[in-house]
């Protein structure tokens, strides 16, 4: 129990150091939102309407900084992250919710593929360490897992949408606004194969590498010979005793994947033009879109921590020893 | 008694070709049902890679050179995979030097008890329990550790459950490879004294390996002593205590009290044992030999002679017997 509560007030901790951070950056930066709205407007606002804006953007320059921190925090638990600048008058809530389901289906499921296929080979080639499998497999990762991602995605997307012409070469942004039913689910899916690909390819490597040299470290501890001194068939070493040891450490990446999912693949879904939250956090960038930005930045970091936490959660389940810790 | 194991010209090596390290070099030793045989030697000398050659259970780059391991008539090194699997633990059980790392580190101890039994066609789950609980009161482990996990155990009783788990399906021979080499001096009493009331209940022969040469002498029926991958002197324990007829032996003697003897200053062995990528081309143990015969011992290997009946070494001192040294 002392160490879930522990865990639990980390997560506290760095959740409020997170959403303070997040408070303090755009106060020091000069200029506030109204200002960057009245410049894009080039002087066409009057006075009044600027202050009309500055209330509209929650900015309150004329208050303390503590009374703009408490109303910061009434806000964030509200949920009120302002509005966008680009999207004006969408509020930055709509614009994430509206942007977010897209990159949790695309980037989430690509992330889990990635795992799951990563370490499977991982074990398969730490299995059979050595072997001309192992030869072949090893670069082969290392390669995927060291390529730029990006230069991997113009790649797919100029040999599978521009000269095979077998996918969409782009255009994904329109999919949010269409039609639902099965020829729109067949629209988003033919737009979200190469992008998944890409991802899945490129993060997959890297789970291989980690899998396979953990699990060839756990090939050598004393309870792999042991169980093999047991009889216990192939498998059953392979997976209950080597893999089941050699995942515990993996864990950990895969949690923070799954916090980074929330980010998107920013360049990713900027090359195949994906209507997600890595393709807002462009256009937000573009458009000094601080409140877009802020909100988006915040929503990553505390995915990242949620995550952290959650993964140590599932450590209790996994790992016994970390039980016993959090009793002595 | 009747022959067990029988070890033939057995030759280790780690590596392969002209640069290939022989750990265990040109070995002769025989196993009978229900005896002790001792292997004493310091570290480095073989006596660990020869166990685990003995029973299949090296990993590369360790490899068998030379020579078979023949048990109840058939060979083990040349039996398929499935074979082997069926012969360890139910047959030929091992034990290894006491360390943390014996057991899974995430499975209940029930379930590393189980899935051995499982292993070897125990389906019944009530017979498994049943015959677990059985061992565990041998060994004189409260059953209510059956459901804790590895690390909620001190070592004696680690070390205990590992003993239990080598007894479990009743083998006919088992391989104690240092067992209570890391455990404190009261805790290695009480599990040398239990494991000899077991082996005086069910009958079972222990090959056993150490480096303490005074243990063997209480409790092994037959030492073979190694130095530098060859074994030099086999002898029954009252006879190698009272006339040991290698220098190295001797030498061994000297280097721990006699039992009840009047206080006299132990003598350690000066020198280091040579290293195995360059061994000299004689005896050894020349080099660090005080009845060394330079022109002899330092130029021709010394073979093995059978000097009385069951007492064979492998010094220049003892002339050549003309039975060519191979143990009847």
């Amino acid at each position: 129990m002392r160490y879930l509560t522990r865990r639990v007030l980390v997560l506290l901790l760095t959740g409020w150091a997170a959403l303070t951070i997040n408070f303090v950056l755009p106060r020091l930066m000069p200029g506030n939102p109204a200002e960057v709205m009245l410049a894009r407007f080039q002087g066409r606002l009057s006075p009044r309407a600027l202050a009309a804006l500055t209330v509209e953007f929650g900015v309150h320059t004329h208050q303390s900084l503590l009374a703009q921190y408490v109303a910061y925090w009434g806000h964030m638990l509200t949920g009120n992250f302002g509005l966008s600048l680009t999207y004006y008058p969408a509020s930055v809530a709509q614009m994430v919710a509206q942007a977010f389901p897209w990159t949790l289906g695309l980037v989430g499921i690509s992330t889990l593929i990635a795992f799951i296929l990563g370490t499977g080979i991982g074990i398969a080639a730490a299995w059979r360490h050595g072997s001309r499998l192992d030869g072949v497999l090893l670069p082969v990762s290392l390669l995927l897992n060291s390529m730029p991602y990006f230069w991997f995605a113009l790649l797919m997307l100029y040999l599978f949408g521009f000269v095979l012409g077998w996918f969409p070469v782009g255009g994904g942004l329109n999919l949010a606004h269409q039609a639902g039913g099965w020829a729109g689910l067949g629209a988003i899916i033919s737009h979200a194969i190469l992008p998944a690909a890409t991802i899945t390819i490129t993060a997959a490597g890297g789970w291989v590498l980690t899998m396979r040299n953990n699990m060839v470290a756990i090939l050598g501890e004393d309870f792999v010979k042991f169980a093999r001194a047991k009889g216990l068939p192939d498998r059953v070493v392979e997976f209950r005793y080597a893999a089941r040891n050699a995942i515990l450490p993996n864990f950990t990446g895969f949690a923070m994947a799954i916090g980074f999912v929330v980010g998107g693949a920013l360049l990713t879904e900027i090359v195949f033009s994906y209507p997600g939250l890595g393709y807002l956090l462009y256009e937000a960038v573009l458009n000094l879109d601080y409140p877009l930005m802020q909100a988006i930045f915040l929503f990553i970091s505390l995915a990242v921590l949620v995550a952290n936490f959650l993964a140590d959660l599932a450590y209790i389940l996994l790992d016994p020893r970390v039980r016993a810790v959090g009793r002595s | 008694m009747s022959l067990l194991l029988e070890i033939a010209g057995l030759t280790v090596g780690y590596g392969a070709g002209p640069t290939a390290v022989l750990a265990v070099q040109d070995v002769d030793l025989a196993v009978h049902t229900g005896e002790v045989v001792g292997i004493a030697g310091e570290s480095g000398c073989g006596k660990s890679t020869l166990a685990l050659a003995a029973t299949g259970l090296l990993d590369p780059p360790g490899r068998v050179l030379q020579g078979g391991v023949r048990y109840a008539g058939q060979d083990l090194l040349r039996l398929p995979p499935a074979a082997l699997r069926h012969v360890r633990l139910r047959q030929i059980a091992m034990v290894f030097q006491a360390s943390m790392n014996v057991l899974n580190p995430v499975l209940r101890i029930r379930d590393q008890f189980l899935d051995a039994m499982q292993a070897h066609g125990i389906t019944s789950r009530r017979e498994a329990v049943e015959r677990t609980q059985a061992v565990f009161e041998l060994v004189k482990v409260p059953a209510r550790f059956l459901d804790a996990y590895p690390h909620q155990l001190s070592g004696g009783m680690r070390q205990r459950t590992v003993i239990a788990l080598s007894l479990v399906l009743e083998p006919r021979l088992i391989f104690m490879d240092e067992p209570t080499t890391a455990l404190d001096v009261v805790v290695q009493r009480a599990i040398l004294q239990s494991v000899n009331d077991l082996r005086v209940q069910r009958d079972f022969a222990v090959v056993f390996i150490t480096h303490d040469l005074s243990l063997l002498i209480e409790i092994a029926d037959r030492i073979a002593i190694m130095y530098a991958g060859y074994l030099v002197e086999e002898a029954s324990g009252p006879e190698l205590y009272q006339q040991p007829l290698h220098p190295y032996t001797q030498a061994l003697m000297q280097a721990f009290p006699p039992l009840g003897a009047v206080r006299s200053r132990l003598q350690g062995i000066p020198g280091q044992p040579p290293d195995l990528r360059q061994l000299p081309p004689g005896c050894p143990f020349a080099a660090r030999c005080g009845k060394v015969r330079q022109g002899t011992c330092d130029t021709v290997r010394p073979a093995m002679t059978i000097v009385t009946p069951g007492h064979r070494v492998a010094c220049h001192l003892y002339p050549v017997s003309t039975e060519g040294g191979k143990q009847a």
